[in-house]
Parts: C-alpha cells; sequence; structure tokens
C-alpha cells in the first residue's frame, strides 16, 4: 500500500489535530485556475486533497457539486486532461499532501481500470473514492488496485446496518468514509444524533482511519465529529467558497474548520 | 428459462451500483419481491387488479389490411394501448406500487420521460392512496403538458429537474438523489426494465404478463406460437415484457426497434444497443451512449419515450448473444408508419410503437406468406398528436383506399 495517507493521519494526530480531507473539483472554473484552488486549501490547512472528477450523471452529489460538475465539463475535464494537467501541477505545488481522486465508475471503466491504477499511481494519487461502487460491485476492481498500490477507499452508509459496517471497515483501503447523513453531497444545518455512535462503531472494526463527510461545513460540525472520528471531509462548502470568492475564500474555510478540528 | 447468471447479472451486464446508501433497500426490495412471489396471494390480486382495474388481458388483433397491404407473414396486434392509462407502463406500477404497500412504504417517488411512466404511477398511487411525486426533465415537462396534466389531476406532484440535458436521464437522477435521501419510507417505482438489481428483474416480470397472454392467445388464434415477435426499445420494458416468455423457444425470433432519431451517422438517436458501449448508467452495467471519456451522450428521438441514453442490462444481454435481433427506425420512418397504422387499421399507434411498426413490414416479407408476425402496440398516440401534427398532416391519397 501506498502509505501516504495513513502518513497524513498520523502527522495530523502528532499535532493533537482531526485531520481535514478537502475536496474540490478539478477544472472547476478551469484547469489552471483548479489547480490554485487545491493550493489553497492546502495553504488554509487541507492534510488531503480529493479531486473531484467530473461526470455527468453525478447522482451521489448535490446542486452545488452537481453544478461545478457541469462547469468542470464545459472546461474540458476529462479524467485523462486531469492526470496530464491538474495533478502534476497540483503535486507540484503540494509534494507532501495526499492526493485522492474522487469519481464516478463509469468514468474509471471508460479509461480502463488497470490503465487508470497505473496512471494514477505513475502520477502521485493516493487513493480512490467512487461512490456508485458499493462492496459487493467492487472486488474486481479492489484487487486492480491493490496490485497497483492504489487505495479504493469504501463508504458507508447511514443506513447500512452495523454487521456490514463492520466489514466494510474491516476491509478499509487508506481510509474509511463514513457518509453522516442519508442524502446526497450538500451542506446541512443539522447532523444525525447516532452519527457518534455509528463512527465509533466503525473506528473500532477498521485498522485505518474513519472520516465522516457529507454535509459538514462549519467549524463548530467539525469539532462535533472530530472528537469521534479521525478526520473529516468537506465538500460543498468548499467548492461553493472557491466558486464565488476564489482560492482565497476557500483558503479561509478550510483554515476556520482547521480550527474546530484542533483537540 | 431465467436470464439471470448471477443474483442481477445477465452476462457481463446488470449489477448495483449505487451508493451505499441506497444498497440496503435495494437488499430489503429484493427479500420482499421475493416474498411476495412465494406467496400466492401476492400474484392472485396483482392478477385481479389488472383484470378489474386495468383491463387485462388485452387483445391479440389481427392486422388485416396491414398484412395484405404488407403482402408477407400474419400481422397480429397485441394491444398494450387499450390498457387503463394508454399503454403498457402500467402493468409494472400496479405491482410496485402493491408490493410498497406489502413493504409498508409511505411515499412513491418515480421518474418519467413522456410522461406515461408517470401517470401510470399516478393513477396507481391514486388506486391504492399513496403520495406521489414524478420527477421529469424541465423541457418534457413543456414539450408533454398533457401528461403533466393528467399526472397533477390524478394528485401527483410534477418535479420539473433543471440539471443537465433536462430530459429523461436526468429526471432518473434526481429521484435517485431523492430516494437516498428518503429511503427509509420511500419506494422508488422504475419506469422501465432498467436501473440497479433488483429492478430490471421486477419490472421484467410484471411486464411478462404481456408475453404470456400473446403464448396462450396465439395458441388459441392460430394453433401455435408466433414465428417472430418485435417491439420498440427504449428502456426495455414492453420488449422484454412481450419477449422474456419466449426466450426458451428457439423458433420464435424475438425483434427490437431502437430509435434511429436522425440517422444513426447525426448522432442524435436513442440507439444504445445498435451503438452504444459498456458502461454504467442508473446504477446498472448495461450498453450505454457515451464519449471516450465515459461522459453520457444525450439521446435524441422523436418520441420522448425512446429518448434515453441506456438500455436494460436483459436486452443488452439478449443482443449480444444474439437471442435479440436489433433493428433501428428513424424519426421519419416512424411518422410515416404512424399515418400507414392509422389509416390502414384505425389505429393511432404511440410513436414510441410506430418505431416497431417501421421495421414490421420488412420483417413481414422475410418470415413471408404463411407465418404469424405479433407487434407489441405498446402503447396509443394520443399523448403524442401535438408532436405529430405540427409535422403537417399529410392528405389522404391511396392510403386510403379500401
Ligand atoms: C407507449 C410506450 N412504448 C414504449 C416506451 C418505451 O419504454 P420501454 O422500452 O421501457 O417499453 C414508452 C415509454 O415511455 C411508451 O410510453
Amino acid at each position: 500500500m501506498s502509505g501516504e495517507i495513513a502518513a497524513a493521519f498520523a502527522k495530523a494526530k502528532a499535532r493533537g489535530e482531526g485531520a481535514l480531507v478537502a475536496y474540490a473539483m478539478a477544472g472547476d472554473p478551469d484547469l489552471p485556475r483548479s489547480v490554485d484552488v487545491f493550493a489553497a486549501l492546502v495553504e488554509g490547512g487541507a492534510d488531503i486533497l480529493e479531486l473531484g472528477v467530473a461526470f455527468s450523471d453525478p447522482i451521489a452529489d448535490g446542486p452545488v457539486i452537481q453544478a461545478a460538475s457541469e462547469r468542470a465539463l464545459k472546461a474540458g475535464a476529462t479524467l485523462q486532461r486531469v492526470m496530464d494537467e491538474v495533478v502534476p501541477a497540483v503535486r507540484k505545488r503540494c509534494p507532501n499532501t495526499p492526493l485522492v481522486v474522487m469519481t464516478y465508475v463509469n468514468i474509471v471503466m471508460a479509461l480502463g481500470e488497470e490503465r487508470y491504477a497505473k496512471l494514477a499511481r505513475e502520477r502521485g494519487i493516493s487513493g480512490t473514492i467512487l461512490p456508485d461502487l458499493p462492496p459487493e460491485e467492487s472486488t474486481g476492481l479492489r484487487s486492480t488496485f491493490d496490485a497497483a498500490g492504489l487505495e479504493l477507499i469504501p463508504l458507508c452508509a447511514p443506513t447500512t446496518p452495523p454487521a456490514r459496517a463492520e466489514a466494510i471497515a474491516k476491509d478499509g483501503r487508506g481510509f474509511v468514509y463514513c457518509v453522516s447523513v442519508a442524502g446526497v453531497t450538500g451542506m446541512r444545518a443539522e447532523l444525525p444524533k447516532d452519527l457518534s455512535s455509528r463512527l465509533e462503531l466503525v473506528r473500532r472494526a477498521s485498522p485505518v482511519p474513519v472520516v465522516a463527510g457529507f454535509g459538514i461545513s462549519t467549524a463548530e460540525q467539525a469539532r462535533v465529529i472530530g472528537a469521534h472520528a479521525d478526520g473529516v471531509v468537506v465538500g460543498s462548502a468548499l467548492v461553493r467558497a472557491a466558486h464565488s470568492g476564489g482560492p482565497a475564500a476557500a483558503r479561509e474555510l478550510c483554515a476556520e474548520i482547521k480550527r474546530g478540528l484542533k483537540r | 428459462m431465467s436470464m439471470e447468471t448471477s443474483t442481477g447479472r445477465f452476462g457481463r451486464y446488470g449489477g448495483r451500483y449505487v451508493p451505499e446508501t441506497l444498497v440496503p433497500a435495494l437488499l430489503e426490495l429484493e427479500a420482499a419481491y421475493a416474498a411476495a412471489r412465494a406467496d400466492p396471494s401476492f400474484d392472485e390480486e396483482v392478477a385481479r387488479v389488472l383484470k378489474e382495474f386495468v383491463g387485462r388481458e388485452t387483445p391479440l388483433t389481427p392486422a388485416r389490411r396491414l398484412t395484405e397491404s404488407w403482402g408477407g407473414a400474419h400481422v397480429w396486434l397485441k394491444r398494450e394501448d387499450l390498457a387503463h392509462t394508454g399503454a403498457h407502463k402500467i402493468n409494472n406500477t400496479i405491482g410496485q406500487v402493491l408490493l410498497a404497500r406489502r413493504m409498508g412504504k409511505k411515499r412513491i417517488i418515480a421518474e418519467t420521460g413522456a410522461g406515461q411512466h408517470g401517470v401510470a404511477t399516478a393513477t396507481a398511487c391514486a388506486l391504492f392512496g399513496f403520495p406521489c411525486e414524478v420527477y421529469m426533465g424541465a423541457l418534457d415537462v413543456e414539450r408533454q403538458s398533457l401528461n403533466v396534466f393528467r399526472m397533477r389531476a390524478l394528485g401527483a406532484t410534477v418535479r420539473p429537474v433543471e440539471s443537465g440535458s433536462k430530459t429523461l436521464k436526468d429526471a432518473m437522477n434526481e429521484a435517485i438523489r431523492t430516494w437516498v435521501a428518503q429511503v427509509e419510507d420511500t419506494h422508488y417505482v422504475i419506469g422501465s426494465a432498467a436501473g440497479p438489481h433488483p429492478y430490471p428483474t421486477i419490472v421484467r416480470d410484471f411486464q411478462s404478463v404481456i408475453g404470456r397472454e400473446v403464448r396462450a392467445q396465439s395458441q388459441a388464434a392460430f394453433g401455435r406460437l408466433p414465428d417472430a415477435i418485435t417491439a420498440c426499445i427504449g428502456g426495455g420494458s414492453n420488449a422484454i415484457g412481450i419477449c422474456h416468455p419466449f426466450i426458451g423457444d428457439k423458433d420464435v425470433r424475438l425483434v427490437g426497434v431502437e430509435a434511429g432519431g436522425h440517422g444513426l451517422n447525426s448522432g442524435q438517436h436513442g440507439a444504445s444497443l445498435t451503438l452504444g458501449t459498456e458502461g454504467v448508467l442508473h446504477g446498472t452495467r448495461s450498453l450505454v451512449l457515451q464519449d471516450a471519456h465515459g461522459q453520457i451522450q444525450e439521446a435524441h428521438s422523436i418520441s420522448a419515450g425512446l429518448d434515453y441514453p441506456g438500455v436494460g442490462p436483459e436486452l443488452a444481454h439478449l443482443a449480444k448473444q444474439g437471442r435479440l435481433e436489433v433493428r433501428t427506425a428513424t424519426d421519419d420512418e416512424a411518422l410515416r408508419a404512424f399515418y400507414e397504422v392509422a389509416r390502414t387499421e384505425g389505429i393511432l399507434p404511440a410513436l414510441e410503437t410506430s418505431h416497431a411498426f417501421a421495421r414490421a413490414a420488412e420483417l413481414a416479407r422475410e418470415l413471408g406468406k404463411g407465418k404469424h408476425l405479433v407487434i407489441n402496440c405498446s402503447g396509443r398516440g394520443d399523448k403524442d398528436v401535438a408532436t405529430i401534427a405540427a409535422k403537417g398532416i399529410p392528405a389522404t391519397g391511396h392510403e386510403g383506399k379500401a
């Protein structure tokens, strides 16, 4: 395994912080300017970067990320171009931050699963999140990724029964992504009350760090969740900040959320 | 004979490519459906409602003047256009809403393109007292105002979808997103034999009533099984419904007709079996219209019901195996077929159905005299009259001669 992800969590922990996994859409508003956004997220304190690769039919995403996908597609952000133009530039500006790709299974299939795994590792990608690939469908792809040293990060949902959640966690790679709300990506005013006990259950079973994501947009939410997880994922709030206020606004929001993650 | 190779797989196709949030609901649906199938009272209730309310069985009508005019096989029409709400879609919505009631679900959501499936879902919900929300692309809401009215009159809420191409595929995305958020108490009634497992199986089973009736009716009408069956293919529910009971009968040719739109070379069509490549759309692995980067392309057809860039996984498997023969008909060919059927048989077929008619003349001639061809008349054309009239009505000439 690549180990970069584990190292990033360990570093954050040593500093007495929960890790911040920060998401932005590669190619939004265009390919070069999205590199500025990723660099700003790291300046703001992001420990791991999640690069969204746009898909025409993003069923797991709410309106903010859907709109970002449409902008990225208009700007020509294919997986190949993200790998060729965005990833190397981000690597150069943020050499110490693990990169994770988040996209949909059809995008990876279209490039070719083995070809993608090899290319991703060559370009310095540590892991991949595919929100429409549940465990039943992921066996083949996971062994392809394992062979290449690319971590296929699994997701766990609020509707996942405990035994299934434990099985997902036990077999985790990179980190386990606990979806905090039953729903699509997007900011939420309130997070479910039983989230902390679910996080603890997954954490007990998982050999890798556990993060919560979907709906998190404030330092206060990060603080509450950070007490029960190894970190949080923030997506829509950062995408919205970058869209309306550019890299500086995204940097500030990262810094603010990071304050919530101090223990 | 089942075509399933393992749970939810038809050869390479099928599966359950959805967010983890939905997987437990799909497992629950699979189990509830298996239990319902094992309970004879469920089948009895579905059959009773289909008889009393939908008007089944639908006739198998001899098309005497088309037979004569085409000069080949005897032509028979399976009259799904005579089912309540005007299309085969109701067979599936009755079954699924009864299943949802068994599961104790509180509300129903659905997607719709032309509005036929939306109307059929709204109808089943009105009949059984469920609140119903139908997701429909904003463009389709404009184009299909008659069906929007029908859904609203039946008490359903129509939610226009503004994302993407604002058509059927986006309506389906939005319905899936809504379902993810409300999965505990909501059943999602998918309208074609597509989507994640177990939907392709459930929809196929509920639509197979068409083919089972054809088996019995053809025995009664001409003493044996048909030589060929043809149906249009959007997502594929009417096609799999009429064909499935015949898959094991190797002498019965199964012929599907896809939307050729402006022509296969135009890039504007709905021919996913003919020109699609393997991919994952709306939770299933099948043949889809996509670019080299895996972005789904917009489909085009004059009939909103065939305007879909994917196709059900079982049909993709049957087509790859060669069991299903696949042809296409263009918008113009479908329009010509619409008038031909109207003026020779006194039936206004749906534009979707008109695609099947457009290829049926050749098929009848290929089969030759003494053979029997059944065309699935999947729906009636009332919903399409505005679209068709806008193209100008051809003068009656020789088509009208007796
Ligand atoms: C009358 C009619 N026929 C056919 C179709 C195509 O769907 P399917 O291929 O699922 O039968 C539709 C869909 O709206 C329809 O309304």
